[in-house]
Formats: structure tokens, C-alpha cells, sequence
């Protein structure tokens, strides 16, 4: 089982506490890589609210490439950062030679353009990068958005955060929202794109379990949205859905449990609002998971969630205090982060419960 | 030397021959009271015996004539293999004997100058089935656990309607819950398995009832929501009046049969059917319309069907409908107007090379009246039909099953008009394994209708045994409505049967379901399925394993 988890708090943290909340954790695989996407950041990145940032790990070619594909599309380059590594040949990590972070203003056309139209840009800029450096591996694209940053690497954790300076904690680098997982895709061929966090257009999920309907979600997502490719992990499926219901069809987040994990047919059936329940399952029934799941999402708004599968087979534990909150796949790691909170406002969801975390910090546990 | 006609058929011509012993024989007289086909007779045989009547040996030559059985040789009167005879024997003196170089239909041909006809399935069936190729292989072990058959709660529910994509619905938003503004074609949530469309007049009342009492009970007392299909031929006025009406899917066929009484009892309705059927082919002939001879005709089907006791023939096609757009347009327009868009409506085709194009139409329906595509293949039976069609038209259902569901994926479009399927499921006994398989590739649910007729007491089979369902005289009462027949079935038992049945497939299911850790019906879960058929593999998009 992967350990999942999230932090969310009302100051700026530093990945350090990602790794100190996914390591107290590790089990078994769970030190086949490492990746986090972080969110509303501080640091160096805190005066570039509205300008995309992208995420790329890639070669000399790749950053080429990169370059000229974003000189065409009219990026203007307003700062860049790659973090400080330091080799070691003892430490077990296949690291990429570029790690790029660069802050991009939105290319001149764009001046007057809507949100939706910068939007379906950034999209489509990174699919059309991410095409190009396929081509011969020599990169990989995993975020182009405002106020976000992706990092993914494979090797031992505790090793890539050696590499990349990420266990001393630095005002410069952080953010609000840190997702994180301290594994790469084991079941299959380990490919960065697989690693958990996924992100799009401000959507970000993680999930641990096997996704059993993951050929049903697969076949129906890939004719919705342009975005929705890859599928090299069965965990993809669940932030498509997300992104699908909340931003493209603009339903409310309390719909997506609902999507998921549809109540039984009889229980629909005695509801107030069981003709709109009853539209939605006929309708997504091919969204529907049914596995052995625990999902963390973010919405672009920064609200933070979790949710499980219908039988809850897969566990998550919720800690806080007064300015964080902890969302993880075993309660160690809160302990680790948290120590001083008090354990016994510690909530473990059940099957029909989705937990909300919203900007000011308020826990709101939202029934099915 | 003697002379011999050689053109008058002969015994070892016949498909069946009647072994009998005289030895054993009581002459009790009933087989040939049993024998529907008048096929065997009593008969006189000259016997030479040598006997001795002496104290010492003295043997004489004697003649005598004894009573026997005798197999009638002409091409009415003819054995079908049905083995009633040999079922009421108390001796065991008597059983018919396939005959593997008989030339029965070919002599038929020859005499009558008429097409051979007869009922039931294709028999040139020899190969194995491609269902029976194919296993569930992806197994639950420890990344997602097995669900217990027995403990765990599972939904086994399929649709029957119109599905809309998401982003059709009319939601508005209102204080974070989404509200429906206006109604939206009925869908129904019913049990994956339909009870398929044989009509009364195909069978016999008695069957019909068996299968309509069946449905009613495991509705109300089992709570499987499993609904039947009519078939063309209309239905009892007493059950169209009662609350059981909406367990009951109401098939309209180009012979429109039954639909009068049915239009004249909906003021009294006080239930809606479960939906409505149009039933534009089958896939025991395809292209071929509905066939009921006269004989099958008796007083009780004229008046369902409000029709003279003559040969009933449904036109091959619905008359004036020439393109799907039509059929879309008037029939399925009519239909749902007909009870106030408030019931599904669905077709049924026989599977044919065509059958993605259809599907493809329908699935672009603009008036979103579309609640269904039944495919039928070419193993589904028939009551009758000529044998040229049986043995030598239609199309097999899996692929094209899989095409169809994959055309769907590839416009997007999956769910939206269900998909069921049909067409020799069951056919090795065990509908439930077929039935997930189906679903697996892409199949909202199955029907069945053969299978049941075997649960009921049919002794028939692919190989020619019986087969008789067009002559009117089914020797076990399904097929028949002959009264004397009928009377062999006994209803409750009948009814009783296809229930244990029903729940036996109900807990196969899930002992399917639970192993591929699914609670929910495993639609279009194609990777749960492996083969070890590389052709098929290959044709349906699934794994090959050996």
C-alpha cells in the first residue's frame, strides 16, 4: 500500500515536513522515489502569484527543446530557479541533469485574454512540451501553472532530499500546501510521470489502492478533456474525475464522493434528492471506482479533502491544530510533524465521509 | 429378385430410430399414447419360432403374430428424438436412436418442394464457444483484496433507458446542491438479466405463465428486480391490469400482434410496464420475420392477438421504416409518446455485420428517446423457422458485442443506450459465467430466453433432438397449445424452477464479482478477462494467457 499525505497550514512550511510526515511511514516500497507538488508558495516564488511556473526535469537537449517551444508560443522568461544539489554517488537516486523551475509571463497576445483562455494555454503548452521531450526522453513536464511547483524524482527518499538540499529548512523555498508520496510506481515500469502527486489546472490528487474500474474510468475520461492522457498510473483517474466534475461541469466538491463511490441504489431512493443522485450515477457510472482507495485532493482555491472507497479498505487519519492540519496514510506521521495537537480530535473517515479542510483552517466533515 | 421402392423413404433415412424390444415389452400402450408425433404405433409382426411340445425332442416350426411397437416411416409422421416414449416406459423396452446417416431433411426437400422448417437452434454448432475460451484472470490477491461472496452487500443493477451524458443533464446550482430544472427521459435500474421475449403463442400459456408468475415472485419475494420481456403476441388483459404490469417489458414487432388489446386496456392500466421493446430481429433468423403456424393458433391466442386461426407470419421488416432516422422518428417517437415519454424504449436487432453502424445512429439519437440496443445472436432459439435460416444466417455475439460497446467508447458514448446482449447464453448450463463475461466486454446486461425453456422441462438440444417447437405438438407442453400437451407442464414447478435458478445465478455472480473485488457490475471491465485464444484475444481486446 502507498502512504499518501498533505499538509496545510496557515504559515509557509518547508518540504523538510514532507519528508519527516512520509518517512515515519515507510514501509516495504515505500522508498522507491519521492514527489510532491506544492501549493500557494512563499520564498523565492511568493511575488509571482499570477505567472505560471513550470516544473521540468530534463537533459541539455530537453531544456532546448523547452526553450525554443516556449520562445514560439511567446513565454517570457521572468525567473528561474533550480534548486542546489549535491551529488553523491552513494546516494541511490537516478537524477535527471536539469531540475528547472521558471517563472514565465503569459506571452504578450495574452495581454487582454480571459482566465479561461490563459487557462487552456498553460494546458496546452505543457501537453505540447511534454509531447516534444517524449519523443526521445529527454525530459519530463509535470506542472505549468501559477503558484505551483512540482518535484518528482525516483530513488531512496531520504536520498533525494539529500540531493536536493530539501532536509534543511530554508525560508526560500516553501508553500501552504505540500502533497506528498515517498514511492514510484512499483507494480509496473517505473515511470516519473506515475509518481503521485498528479496535478492539473490547479487540481491536484493523490490516492494509494488499485483503481479496479481503472479500465472503465480510462475508456470514458480519455474522450472528455485534452488533459486527461497519460494514464500511466491507475491513479490518474481520480484527479481527471475531479478536475472533470469541479471544473468542468462546475459542480460542487460534495458531488465527487457521490461520482466516486455512488450510495446503493435503495438508499438513493429514500433521499430528497434522489432524482439528481440517481441522474448522476446513470450518467458517470463509468467515473464510478470501486476499489480499495483513500484519494487527497486540492482544489485550485486551495481547499484541501479526503475521501475513501465505498468499503474503506484503504486507512487516512486527519490531525490538527490550531494552524495546520495533516491528512496521511497512518497516524505515525502526524506524530512526527504534530506531536503537541491533541490526539483525540484525530478523525479517521469512514466510508460515506468526505473531510474538508477550507483556507482558514476550518475541518468540516461532509456526510454522503 | 425382389423389388424394392427405393423412392419412398425409408427407415434408415429417418434422424431417429426407434429401438424397441419386444422381450420387455408389457404392451401397456403408453409410449404411443405419449408420443405426440404419432411416430410409433401398435403394430402386428409375423414371428417364426421353433418350438417343442414333446417330452423328447420333437421341434416344430411355428408361426405366430405378436403385438409390437412399430416406428411409422413417412415424413410427417416421423421420430424427432424427443425420448417421451422412453421416458413413460416401465420397462425400459423402448428409446430412439440418433441415426448419423440419416438424410431426413434432404429427402423432405426433395418430396414437398418446401423449405425444411423446425425449431430451436443452430445445430451445425460443433465448435466450442468463444465465451468458453475465455476466464476471468485478473484475480484480487494483495493490492485489492477479494470481497467475500457471502458477507459483502453487492449491486447487481443494470439501465434500461436513456442515459444523458453529464453534461446534458439541466443542473443548476443552488446554495452548493444541484437541483434538476426539468424532466429527463425514465431510466430504470433494473436486474442485468432480462427474461426474454417469447411470446404466448410461441409457447404455451401455461409456459408463459410459468415465466410470469416467476418474475413476480422474485420481484416481490426475493427482491431481484428482474424484468420479462412480452414477445410479440400481446398479453393476458387481467395481468396488463394488475400492479405486476410493471415487471413486464411489452414487445412491439413488425406484426404488430396483441398491440390492439394492448392500446384498449391502458385507460385500466394502473401500472406502466417496465418499458417497451421493439423487436426489429432476432438472432436464431436474422432477416427472417416471426413464424406461427396455424396449428399453434388456438382460441385463446386469436383473442390475445386478435387474429383469425390462420398462419401468422410478421413481416420481415416494419412496414415503412427504411432507415434508422425513421425508426428513431415514428416508431420510438410513437412509443414513448405512447405512455407519456415515461416508459424506456429500446430496440433489438440481430447481431449483423451492420450492427455498429446501427449503433453508431442510435447513439447520436437527437431526441434522446433511444433506451436501448438489445443485440441478438446467432445461438438465441426459435420457436420456428426455416432451417436454412437456423443453420446458415446470423452473426456470433461476442465480437460483435465488443464492436459495439468499442464504437461506443470511441464516440464517447458509453452507457448512454445500453447495451444488452443475447444469443446462446447459457447454452453450456450456466448463465451466470456468460452473463459476466458479457458484461466484462461491454455489455450493461444480458436476456435469455432458450435457457429458461430448459429449465422448464425442454428436452431438446443443438443436435437435433426434438426440435418440434413449430409443429405444435411440444411433447413436454411448453411449446404447444394443444391442451392435452400443455397439461404435462406443471406451472408451479416450472415457476418454481427458473426462481431456484435465478437465485443460483444471482450467488454465481457474485462469487465472480468478488474475486475481481467489485461490488458494482463489472461493465466494461475487459481487462479483468483472459484468453486463451490469441485470435480472440486479438478480435475482443482482451489479454491472451496460456
Amino acid at each position: 500500500m502507498c502512504r499518501i499525505g498533505a499538509i496545510k497550514s496557515r504559515k509557509y512550511i518547508h518540504p523538510s515536513k514532507a519528508l519527516l510526515l512520509m518517512r515515519s511511514q515507510q514501509k516495504g516500497h515505500d522508498n522507491s522515489g519521492f514527489a510532491m507538488v506544492m501549493q500557494d508558495l512563499g520564498g523565492i516564488f511568493k511575488d509571482y502569484k499570477e505567472l505560471p511556473i513550470l516544473s521540468m526535469a530534463c537533459t541539455d537537449e530537453g531544456l532546448n527543446i523547452a526553450d525554443n517551444i516556449l520562445a514560439e508560443e511567446g513565454f517570457v522568461r521572468a525567473m528561474q530557479w533550480s534548486p542546489e544539489t549535491n551529488p553523491d554517488p552513494k546516494l541511490i537516486i537516478e537524477n535527471m541533469p536539469h531540475y528547472i523551475f521558471q517563472v514565465l509571463q503569459y506571452p504578450k497576445a495574452f495581454k487582454y485574454a480571459s482566465r479561461q483562455e490563459k487557462e487552456e494555454l498553460l494546458v496546452n503548452t505543457r501537453l505540447r512540451l511534454r509531447k516534444a521531450l517524449e519523443v526521445d526522453e529527454e525530459g519530463y513536464v509535470y506542472s505549468f501553472w501559477p503558484d505551483v511547483i512540482t518535484l518528482k524524482e525516483i530513488g531512496d527518499p531520504k536520498d533525494i532530499g539529500t540531493y536536493f538540499g530539501l532536509w534543511e529548512e530554508s525560508e526560500n523555498f516553501t508553500a501552504k500546501i505540500i502533497t506528498a508520496q515517498c514511492r514510484q510506481n512499483t507494480n509496473y515500469d517505473i515511470v516519473r510521470y506515475a509518481a503521485h502527486p498528479f496535478f492539473l489546472q490547479g487540481y491536484t490528487s493523490l490516492v494509494n489502492g488499485e483503481n479496479t474500474f481503472y479500465e472503465r474510468n480510462k475508456l470514458f475520461q480519455q474522450s472528455l478533456f485534452d488533459g486527461y492522457i497519460g494514464f500511466e498510473s491507475d491513479s490518474q483517474c481520480f484527479l481527471y474525475t475531479l478536475h472533470y466534475l469541479n471544473k468542468v461541469l462546475k459542480w460542487p466538491l460534495n458531488y465527487y464522493k457521490h461520482t466516486i463511490t455512488p450510495l446503493p441504489h435503495e438508499e438513493i431512493t429514500q433521499r430528497h434528492d434522489k432524482t439528481v443522485l440517481l441522474k448522476i450515477k446513470e450518467s458517470l457510472t463509468h467515473l464510478e471506482i470501486n476499489g480499495p482507495n483513500t484519494i487527497i485532493g486540492v482544489l485550485p482555491d486551495g481547499t484541501l479533502f479526503t475521501c475513501c472507497d465505498s468499503k474503506k479498505l484503504r486507512p487516512v487519519v486527519i490531525g490538527y491544530t490550531d494552524d495546520t492540519v495533516v491528512i496521511t496514510s497512518e497516524v505515525t506521521g502526524i506524530n512526527e510533524i504534530l506531536p503537541e495537537r491533541n490526539w483525540e480530535n484525530d478523525i479517521y473517515p469512514h466510508e460515506r465521509e468526505t473531510v474538508v479542510i477550507n483556507n482558514d483552517l476550518r475541518v468540516e466533515q461532509w456526510q454522503q | 429378385m425382389a423389388t424394392i421402392k427405393i423412392n419412398e423413404i425409408s427407415k434408415d433415412e429417418l434422424l431417429w430410430q426407434i429401438e424397441y424390444n419386444s422381450d420387455r415389452c408389457t404392451l401397456c400402450g403408453k409410449c404411443v399414447a405419449a408420443c405426440p408425433f404419432n411416430a410409433i404405433e401398435a403394430s402386428v409382426e409375423k414371428r417364426r419360432k421353433v418350438i417343442n411340445e414333446d417330452s423328447t425332442p420333437a421341434p416344430k416350426v411355428k408361426f405366430q403374430t405378436v403385438p409390437v411397437i412399430k416406428q411409422n416411416i413417412n415424413i410427417k409422421n416421423f421420430c424427432r428424438g424427443c425420448g417421451i416414449c422412453e421416458k413413460v416406459c416401465p420397462n425400459e423396452s423402448i428409446k430412439p436412436v440418433r441415426n448419423t446417416d440419416e438424410k431426413f431433411a434432404m429427402k423432405v426437400r426433395a418430396y414437398t418442394g418446401d423449405s425444411y422448417k423446425r425449431g430451436g437452434r443452430n445445430n451445425l454448432h460443433t465448435m466450442p464457444r468463444a465465451l468458453d475460451k475465455i476466464k476471468i484472470g485478473r484475480i484480487s490477491q494483495m493490492t485489492d483484496p477479494s470481497l467475500d461472496a457471502q458477507r459483502h452487500t453487492f449491486e447487481m443493477l443494470a439501465p434500461f433507458g436513456r442515459v444523458l451524458p453529464p453534461e446534458q443533464l439541466p443542473l443548476t446550482e443552488l446554495n452548493g446542491q444541484l437541483e434538476l430544472s426539468k424532466n429527463l427521459p425514465p431510466v430504470r435500474w433494473i436486474y442485468p438479466i432480462i427474461l426474454g421475449d417469447m411470446s404466448i403463442g410461441a409457447l404455451s400459456g401455461r409456459m408463459w405463465e410459468a415465466l410470469a408468475i416467476a418474475t413476480a415472485y422474485m420481484n416481490e419475494e426475493l427482491g431481484i428486480p428482474i424484468r420479462m420481456c412480452s414477445g410479440e403476441g400481446g398479453m393476458p388483459v387481467r395481468l396488463m391490469k394488475s400492479r405486476y404490469l410493471k415487471y413486464m417489458i411489452l414487445q412491439i414487432a413488425s406484426g404488430h400482434f396483441g398491440w390492439n388489446r394492448i392500446i384498449n386496456t391502458m385507460p385500466e392500466m394502473t401500472e406502466d410496464p417496465a418499458g417497451i421493446l421493439i423487436k426489429i430481429g432476432q438472432g436464431a433468423k436474422p432477416g427472417d420475420g416471426g413464424l406461427l403456424q396455424a396449428k399453434k393458433v388456438a382460441r385463446h391466442i386469436q383473442e390475445i392477438r386478435g387474429v383469425p386461426k390462420a398462419d401468422l407470419l410478421s413481416p420481415p421488416n416494419h412496414q415503412g421504416l427504411y432507415s434508422i432516422e425513421e425508426s428513431v422518428q415514428k416508431m420510438f417517437l410513437s412509443m414513448n409518446a405512447a405512455f407519456k415519454f415515461r416508459v424506456p424504449v429500446a430496440i433489438k436487432v440481430s447481431a449483423s455485420v451492420t450492427s455498429i453502424s446501427v449503433y453508431n445512429n442510435l447513439l447520436r439519437d437527437p431526441y434522446n428517446i433511444v433506451g436501448g440496443f438489445f443485440l441478438d445472436g446467432i445461438f438465441g432459439g426459435t420457436g420456428a423457422a426455416h432451417e436454412i435460416s437456423l443453420n446458415h444466417t446470423g452473426h456470433p455475439i461476442l465480437s460483435k458485442l465488443r464492436d459495439c460497446y468499442l464504437a461506443a467508447v470511441h464516440q464517447g458514448k458509453q452507457g448512454q443506450i445500453p447495451l444488452w446482449a443475447a444469443g446462446g447464453l447459457g447454452m453450456n448450463g450456466n448463465l451466470a459465467a456468460d452473463a459476466f463475461k458479457m458484461m466484462c466486454l461491454g455489455a450493461n446486461g444480458v436476456f435469455t430466453g432458450k435457457l429458461l425453456l430448459q429449465i422448464a422441462g425442454c428436452v431438446g438440444n443443438d443436435h437435433g433432438k426434438c426440435n418440434a417447437c413449430n409443429t405444435g405438438l411440444c411433447p413436454v407442453g411448453i411449446c404447444t397449445q394443444n391442451p392435452v400437451l400443455v397439461k404435462r407442464l406443471d406451472i408451479d414447478k416450472v415457476a418454481e424452477n427458473i426462481v431456484n435458478y435465478f437465485i443460483a445465478t444471482d450467488q454465481e455472480i457474485k462469487k465472480l464479482m468478488a474475486p475481481i473485488g467489485n461490488s458494482s457490475l463489472p461493465i466494461g471491465r475487459s481487462d479483468a478477462l483472459v484468453t486463451i485464444d490469441s485470435s480472440i484475444a486479438e478480435k475482443l481486446q482482451i489479454q491472451y494467457a496460456c
